[in-house]
């Protein structure tokens, strides 16, 4: 009763954070480009907290998908390694965590937010702005790409691991250099699809008063019905996912032979 | 030496309490410098059994000895150690699809000591000995199935292993590179003095460059020996079976049960097989000689004879045409010079 008492009070305390970070934001005078200003004019008069928004969105993703990508990578091949008939075949370690990635996977993230708040706060010293929003970012991405890296991982022919061990490879060696060297390519393309899923997080991370491009299109295009700056949003985020999708596919392609 | 003793190797059937025994008490030797080859239709065991040598898969009972010493006892690095001095090439080549020729073969060099210019010299070598050298730049995916081959053999013989497993090296392979492997594998065997163990369900491979063999069904080791004795003198159903294969004489029991024209027969004729089986002395004319003593025509419809190990070995399908009694006669002699003879039809008139 007490914790959920608390986190009502906290995701109060996160909407009201995010209303004084907007009006604080609202305050920000820098304009933008002059040829901005006739044809999207919400967008010219808020170029500060656009400029400020997109630097968040970039802030979460760059932290959360990098210690995802970590975290993940390890987990996904002690998920490979140690499922029956793995090379370091340890079934309590593979069931237990196997579970704990299916219960992750399975909670929605708006409710994942609210819930770590507390684990925010202990690992981050607070649950808002877009400190408080990383970790729940990581453990909203980290399962996601742990599934990612065991499919990834799933794709090396058991017969180069069989090689390996026939010339006398330890684990590590299969480890780093089969199953790692060999899925270059797969996991480049699994960490193009997470990174981009993860945008979409970043998104709903505003709810946490964490800021970012998602939250800046609710407050100003939906919330204050400035449709020039949705659609900028839209742009930004299109033109960042392709980015993110062209240099995957690009890492991928030159370690696929 | 390799020993193998008592071999048992089962399999836990999820879902039920019993065991699938995929190797069952085998017991082999393989002398050095032997190429063995071990026999059977898939499900036999023979790739578990292969395994166990090498320890990818353990056994769940028995010895394995390779020169006196018992592998099941190493440790884990002690066992890894010991692995490099056995090379392994696989059906489906498993070379890394990443790295080029040259990574590959260089892959099991990692951690031996040797500078990187030694081991580049190393694998040049090792390419030019199974002669693929000028594709050292270039990746797997770019190489055809025999030169897919040649590198992982390259790459097994990096570590120089005295023993070499071949498990179904050649069944991926059309027939042409199946023999350049098979010449490759036999020129290794005799240049480098490898012992070779090779794993097949084809009995040509076994009779174009083993020199023992052992048949094995359902797990166990039906019959085994030296090749030319299995081939002239097999015991076991399967053994024949597989002797069969090698020959397309067998083909006449077809002909005869379709009743193809070629094997129709006219009033007094018997068509027959005559199974050489290492007759005493090669050099007699056995066929013109009966022809001529016994006044009978014999029609050769077809022929598989071969020279395995310097003893003419094979089959040939005659129609034997003259008078009963001569036929009888000429059927009597061939047989007295080792010759089995099988008739296969039968139109002479009985008495």
């Amino acid at each position: 009763m007490q914790g959920y008492l608390f986190n009502i009070g906290t995701a109060a305390g996160a909407a009201a954070g995010r209303l004084g970070h907007g009006i604080l934001l609202a305050k920000n005078t820098v304009t933008g480009p002059a040829f901005i200003e006739t044809s999207l004019p919400n967008v010219y008069s808020h170029w500060g907290d656009f400029l400020e928004a997109m630097r968040d969105t970039l802030i979460m993703e760059l932290w959360a998908g990098g210690i995802s990508f970590c975290i993940g990578l390890v987990l996904g091949v002690v998920l490979t390694v140690m499922r029956p008939g793995g090379i370091l075949e340890n079934k309590p370690v593979y069931q237990a965590l196997d579970k704990i990635v299916n219960l992750f996977r399975s909670i929605p993230f708006i409710i994942l937010l609210t819930a770590l708040m507390p684990l925010s706060r202990l690992i981050m010293g607070t649950a808002i702005y877009v400190r408080g929003a990383i970790v729940p970012l990581v453990f909203g991405c980290t399962p996601f790409f742990i599934r990612q890296v065991e499919a990834a991982l799933a794709q090396i022919d058991y017969g180069l691991i069989e090689a390996a061990l026939s010339m006398g490879c330890s684990p590590l060696d299969v480890i780093v250099r089969v199953y790692l060297k060999e899925s270059v390519g797969h996991i480049a393309r699994a960490t193009t699809i997470t990174a981009i899923s993860l945008l979409g997080l970043t998104a709903m991370a505003g709810a946490v008063g964490a800021g970012g491009l998602g939250d800046f299109a609710i407050r100003y295009g939906h919330d204050r019905n400035m449709t020039d700056i949705t659609w900028t949003t839209v742009i930004v985020l299109v033109i960042a996912v392709s980015i993110v999708q062209t240099l995957g596919g690009w890492i991928a392609k030159k370690n696929t032979h | 030496m390799i020993e193998l003793v008592n071999i048992v190797k089962e399999f836990k059937v999820t879902g039920r309490g019993e065991a699938v025994h995929a190797v069952n008490d085998v017991s082999l030797t393989v002398e050095d410098g032997d190429i063995f080859g071990i026999i059977g239709f898939s499900g036999a065991g023979k790739s578990t059994l292969v395994r166990c040598i090498n320890l990818l898969g353990r056994p769940s009972s028995g010895k394995v000895i390779i020169d006196g010493r018992d592998m099941m006892s190493l440790s884990d690095k002690e066992l890894r150690e010991a692995r490099k001095k056995i090379g392994m090439i696989f059906q489906h080549f498993n070379l890394m699809p990443s790295r080029t020729v040259e990574e590959n073969v260089a892959f099991p060099l990692k951690g031996s000591g040797l500078t990187k210019d030694q081991i580049h010299e190393k694998v040049m070598k090792l390419l030019k000995l199974v002669e693929i050298d000028e594709k050292a730049s270039v990746y797997p995916s770019q190489l055809s199935g025999g030169q897919k081959q040649r590198v992982a053999i390259a790459r097994a013989l990096a570590n120089d292993p005295n023993i070499l497993l071949c498990d179904e090296a050649t069944s991926a392979l059309d027939p042409q590179t199946t023999q350049s492997i098979l010449q490759l594998i036999k020129r290794l065997n005799k240049e480098l003095g490898l012992t070779v163990v090779v794993i097949t369900h084809e009995m040509a491979v076994i009779k174009s460059i083993c020199n023992k063999v052992a048949v094995m069904e359902n797990g166990r080791v039906a019959e085994s020996g030296d090749v030319f004795a299995i081939f002239t003198d097999p015991q076991q159903q399967i053994t024949k079976n597989f002797i069969r294969t090698t020959s397309n004489v067998s083909k006449v029991y077809e002909f005869v049960e379709n009743d193809a024209e070629v094997v129709r027969l006219k009033e007094g004729e018997v068509l027959a097989i005559l199974h050489y089986r290492q007759p005493e002395d090669v050099s007699v004319p056995l066929i013109s000689t009966a022809s001529r003593r016994y006044e009978v025509n014999l029609n050769i419809l077809f022929a598989d004879v071969e020279i395995i190990d310097n003893k003419s070995i094979g089959d040939t399908v005659v129609i034997l045409q003259g008078e009963n009694d001569n036929v009888s006669e000429a059927i009597k002699y061939l047989e007295r010079h080792n010759l089995r003879v099988e008739v296969v039809k039968d139109a002479r008139i009985s008495v």
